[in-house]
Order: C-alpha cells, then structure tokens, then sequence
C-alpha cells in the first residue's frame, strides 16, 4: 500500500480546498447580512412620515428628505430618458449594422471602458462640459452625468439582448416586405423587449446610488424645487453631508436616506434577475 | 453572420419589379437609411463622450501642469493655502489601496466562483448567485457609511489596537501600524473596497468557468482527479488569460471607487508610511475638495489628478478587456 500517503495527502488538501471555497462564499453572505442588518436597525429609526413630507431641515430642527428625494427622481428620470434613447439606438447598431466591423469593435470596446470607467471621472467631464461654460450647477448637469452612466450598461445589453435574436425572425419580417427599419422596431425590439427592459432596470439601479458625479454638478438644495436649472437636492449628496456631518439628527436622516436608496437599488436588482431566465452572454 | 446581415439589407432593393414595389421600396430604404444614421449617430456619440472626457479633463488640469510641470507627479506636498500642490501622495494612495483590496479580494473571489461551478447545489445556485450580485448592487455610498459607523469602530477595537500593541518597539512593525486607532485608515478602506470589488470578480470568474466545456473537466474527472487537481490541472489553465482579465477588472473598479473610499481612509495628504495612517486616494480627493476648491490653480491641479486617475483606469481596463475578450471570442 504505498499509495496510501498521496491518497491522504489528496484528500486533504481537497477537504482544505472545498472548505475554503464555501467559506469564502460564506465570508461573502454574512458581509451582505451585516450591511443590510446594520442598515436597518440604524435606517427604521430615521424613518417617518416627516422623511417623505418635509424638506432637509436645519441642524437642530425637524426635517425630512422629500426636497432629495425629488431631485432624485426628477434626475433619475431625464437621465434615464435620454440613456435609453441613445443607449438602444447605439446597441441596435453595434448588433444589427455594425457586427464584426473594425469601428463596430472599437465602439463595443470602448463602450466596455466606459462601462467600468470612475463616476468621479464622468463628473468632472461633466463639470467642465456643463457647469463651467453655464456659470452654475445645475439638475441638469447631475442628469448628463447620470445619463452618461447608464449609456454604457443600455448599449451592452441591447446588444447582447438583439444578438439572440434568430436570423430567421428577421428573415421572415424582410420576406414579407417589411424594410430593414421597420424590421428592427416592431420585430426585433419587440421580441427583445424583456431583455432590454432589464438592461433599463440595471442602469437605473447603477445611476440611483451614484454620489460622486452628483458632487459638483447638480450640487445640493436646501429648498423643495422643480426646476432644474438650478442645483438641485438628491438624496446621495444629502446623505453624504448628513453622514458626515455633528448632528445626530441629521445623522438619522442619513441613516434614513441610505436605508430608502439600498432599498430602491436592491428590489429593482432583485426584480430586473427575476425578469432574466438564465443569464447567458454570447 | 456576415451573409445573413447582407440578405437582410440588400432583400428590400433586391428583385421589385413592379412600379408599386419598386415605391415602396424606394421609401423604405430612404427611411433605412436614416435609421442606420441615427443608430450610427448614437453609437458615435459614445465615442465623443470617451474623447470629450479625455480632452476636457486635459484642458482642465492643462494650468496645473503647466504651473508645476513634472513636479507635479513627484511631490507629495498639497497645500491649498501656500497653492502647491502634487499629485504623488494621492497616486500612491490609490495604488496601494486597489492592490491591497485586490490581493484581500482575490482568494475569496475564486473561491466564490469555484464554490458556484463546482460545489453549490443546483437549487441554490441562482440564489447565491443573487445573493452575491447583490452585494455587487449596493451604492457605493452605503458601504461608505457602514463602513464609517460600523465597520471602523469594530476595525479600531479588534484589529488595530491588538496589532498595535504586538508590534514591537523600534521595529519595522511598529512604523508600519503607527496611526490613531480611530478605524479610519488605508487598511481598513482597503478592506471596504475588497468586499465592493468581490462581487465583480466572482461573476466574471464564474462566466468564464461556465465556458469550459464540460467534457474538458469530465475527461479530467475521468481520470480519477479530485475537485482540486481538476480546478488547479484542467480550469485554471484553461480560462487563464480571461481570469487575469477579470482581475484587472476588479482593480480598475478599486482604482476609481469615490465615496466608500472617502468615508472611510481618513483624508490626510502626504506619503503614506503605514498601513495604519490615514490616507487619500485621487478619487477621494477630488470628491472632497472639488466643489470647495479655492482657486483656478487648485481646481486645475485636482482635475489634473482626475486624467492621471483616468490614465491609470484606462489602460487598466483596456488591458482587462482585451484578456476578457480573446478568452470569451476563442
């Protein structure tokens, strides 16, 4: 029985190796409990009805977060409107007009830098795009910035998404006479609808929670506002300064804010996999 | 895919021979056309923002450069009263973090995605999966401050003081844990950017074990290999180049990780000489001072630090994507 000493040799370092696997993915849940259990045991308190019916108060006096939870959505929504636009038609083009072309792979390529590129960096584009030549922050600027973060996520799905499409789907739209154009828009996107409506879902969790490109463009209000022209409130930048701030009730409201994002960004994460059957990529 | 793309293009202006036809066609390839043009504008446009983002931060940071020249790169000094400033505490800075929160961040990863090929039940898979996205899924600003709160008071008490304290006297140990045991430190915002980062390098070290046909690994099980050797022998090698891709991925996102960074590494200029002192990182820095900043000079310099952050991630995305991509296309 020489082969004893390997055999047990194997089988420990392959006990070691599994071990090590499941508890590294175990490492993984507890950080996301923690994250999740500290936030709420420190967010429920923070909230009432005053967080979605009064604007950020002054240190020491009542308040609540509606002002930012406005401009938030109010931000979410132009960005997202103006992604989806260009991000479909620039994913409906690297699918179905560019394929394997030299410029189509350097779009797609860049497209991918720009997918993982720092949200500061996109801030500071915008900075000088915007708010330098306009003289002022604005909600405006903070929509281009999250606009600019979401393109990216939209094309890549698009993309992937027109690219399972059958041939033979297109083939059977031309082959009754229908063009190109119209091929695409009422059979191609309509059978790519689900998929794209998750890549929509995707970039909208990524741009709720982005504070650092929201920093020094769109700013922070005090005052409940709709116009967009002017610095606008939003609940990341609020909740940054809260956080950071001496006061514990502003602190509360922090701890608030966070909670209502996480929560947000995490139920539309959640809704957008359920909507995906398997998660293949081509 | 080529053919197919030119049957379908072509097949409107293809054989119509009759009048009514040939109408139709006519109008449809003009509104063809303009689809094509709006798609390719859109893709275009993507391809202006890259450029426009490199040229405007160029420009922005163009007085800094000028004024300080190549110093600018070597000098740690960042005073904004005394308007000097240099970039190489903060470049340090946040080297030192990505590659520190890379190697925390690496082993678990792997065993994350090992763990979800190869070891996971079937039924849990897609909720581990979830799980794991999920954490990948929460805004940078909430690990900011669960980091601040949380994180770093524990960090302080149970890590910090004890390393502290066994460091000995006069020891190369003991330069390197010097700092306030508040929590608030380059470690310990190394390790909120590992759990951040983790999640992306698990999910595209698992797309890429997924693309290892099944054979390959059954032929190795075959052979009476256990899971390990199979991993080690079969895997690893076979998804090499793709796996080195995923972790440039993941410390690309650790280069340019903004506010978890800034809640957390203290906000201290200068070299950083322990693991323990309080920190800043380009992105930290920005975030910090941008919106405040004092004067033309200070706003330049801090956009300059902005494109030499963008150097940095750029090549090293460019780099990741490339490695991904041969793997993924092979």
């Amino acid at each position: 029985m020489s082969a004893g000493k390997p055999r047990l040799s194997r089988r420990l370092s392959e006990f070691g190796f599994l071990a090590f696997c499941w508890a590294a993915t175990g490492v993984a849940l507890i950080a996301l409990v923690a994250i999740l259990w500290s936030l709420f045991r420190q967010g429920i308190g923070g909230l009432n009805a005053d967080v979605f019916t009064k604007s950020t108060p002054a240190p020491g006096s009542q308040g609540g977060l509606l002002n930012a939870i406005l401009g938030s959505v109010m931000m979410c929504a132009v960005a997202m409107a103006g992604a989806t636009a260009v991000g479909v038609l620039a994913g409906t083009w690297l699918s179905e007009f560019a394929k394997d072309g030299r410029y189509g792979k350097v779009v797609r390529f860049l497209n991918d830098v720009l997918l993982s590129a720092p949200s500061i960096l996109i801030g500071l584009f915008v900075y000088e795009l915007m708010v330098r030549p306009m003289r002022g922050f604005s909600g405006y600027a903070g929509a281009m910035a999250l606009a600019l973060l979401a393109i990216p996520v939209i094309v890549r799905t698009t993309e992937d998404v027109l690219r399972l499409q059958p041939v033979s789907l297109r083939e059977a739209s031309v082959a009754l006479g229908a063009p190109v154009w119209k091929t695409t828009i009422a059979v191609i996107w309509k059978a790519a609808q689900g998929g794209m409506l998750t890549g929509a879902l995707l970039a909208f969790a990524r741009i709720s929670g982005e504070t650092a490109p929201l920093l020094f463009t769109s700013l922070n209000n005090q005052f409940l506002s709709l116009n967009l022209a002017k610095p606008t409130a939003n609940l990341p930048v609020v909740i940054f300064q809260f956080a950071l701030s001496a006061y514990d009730d502003w602190r509360r409201l922090a701890w608030a804010g966070a909670m209502l994002i996480a929560m947000a960004v995490l139920a539309v994460t959640i809704i957008a996999r359920l909507t995906t059957r398997e998660p293949k990529r081509s | 895919m080529n053919a197919m793309k030119d049957t379908v293009t072509e097949s409107p202006q293809a054989g119509a021979p009759e009048a009514k036809a040939r109408g139709r066609t006519a109008k449809g390839t003009v509104f063809d056309r303009t689809f094509e043009a709006l798609c390719f504008g859109a893709a275009t446009l993507l391809l202006t923002a890259l450029g426009g983002l490199i040229v405007s931060l160029a420009i922005g940071g163009w007085p800094a450069f000028k004024a300080f020249g190549f110093h600018f790169f070597i000098s740690a000094e960042w005073d904004p009263v005394q308007e000097v400033y240099g970039a190489s505490g903060a470049i340090v800075g946040t080297l030192v973090t990505a590659a520190l929160a890379l190697l925390f961040a690496l082993p678990f990863a792997f065993g994350i995605a090992i763990f979800l090929v190869e070891l996971c039940p079937v039924r849990l898979r897609r909720p581990i999966g979830t799980a794991v996205e999920l954490l990948a899924g929460i805004p940078s600003i909430v690990y900011g401050m669960w980091g601040l709160f949380v994180f770093a008071p524990w960090f302080a008490k149970h890590v910090q003081l004890p390393a502290m304290m066994a460091a000995p006297p006069g020891s190369i140990w003991e330069t390197l844990t010097a700092g306030v045991p508040n929590g608030a430190n380059i470690l310990s915002a190394s390790l909120i950017l590992a759990i951040m980062i983790l999640p992306f390098i698990a999910a595209t070290m698992r797309e890429l074990l997924f693309t290892i046909p099944p054979a390959v690994r059954e032929s190795a099980y075959g052979l009476g290999s256990t899971t390990f050797e199979v991993i080690r022998k079969v895997s690893v090698p076979y998804v090499r180049s793709g796996a080195v891709g995923a972790i440039m991925l993941g410390l690309g996102r650790a280069l340019g990780e903004t506010m978890a960074v800034t809640f957390i590494i203290g906000n201290a200029h200068g070299f950083p000489t322990s693991i323990f002192a309080s920190g800043a990182t380009i992105a930290s820095t920005i975030a910090n001072e941008f919106a405040e900043a004092t004067g033309e000079l200070h706003t330049a310099s801090l956009i300059a630090l902005g494109l030499v952050l963008f150097i940095i991630t750029f090549a090293v995305l460019a780099l990741a994507r490339l490695l991904i991509g041969r793997q993924a296309h092979a």
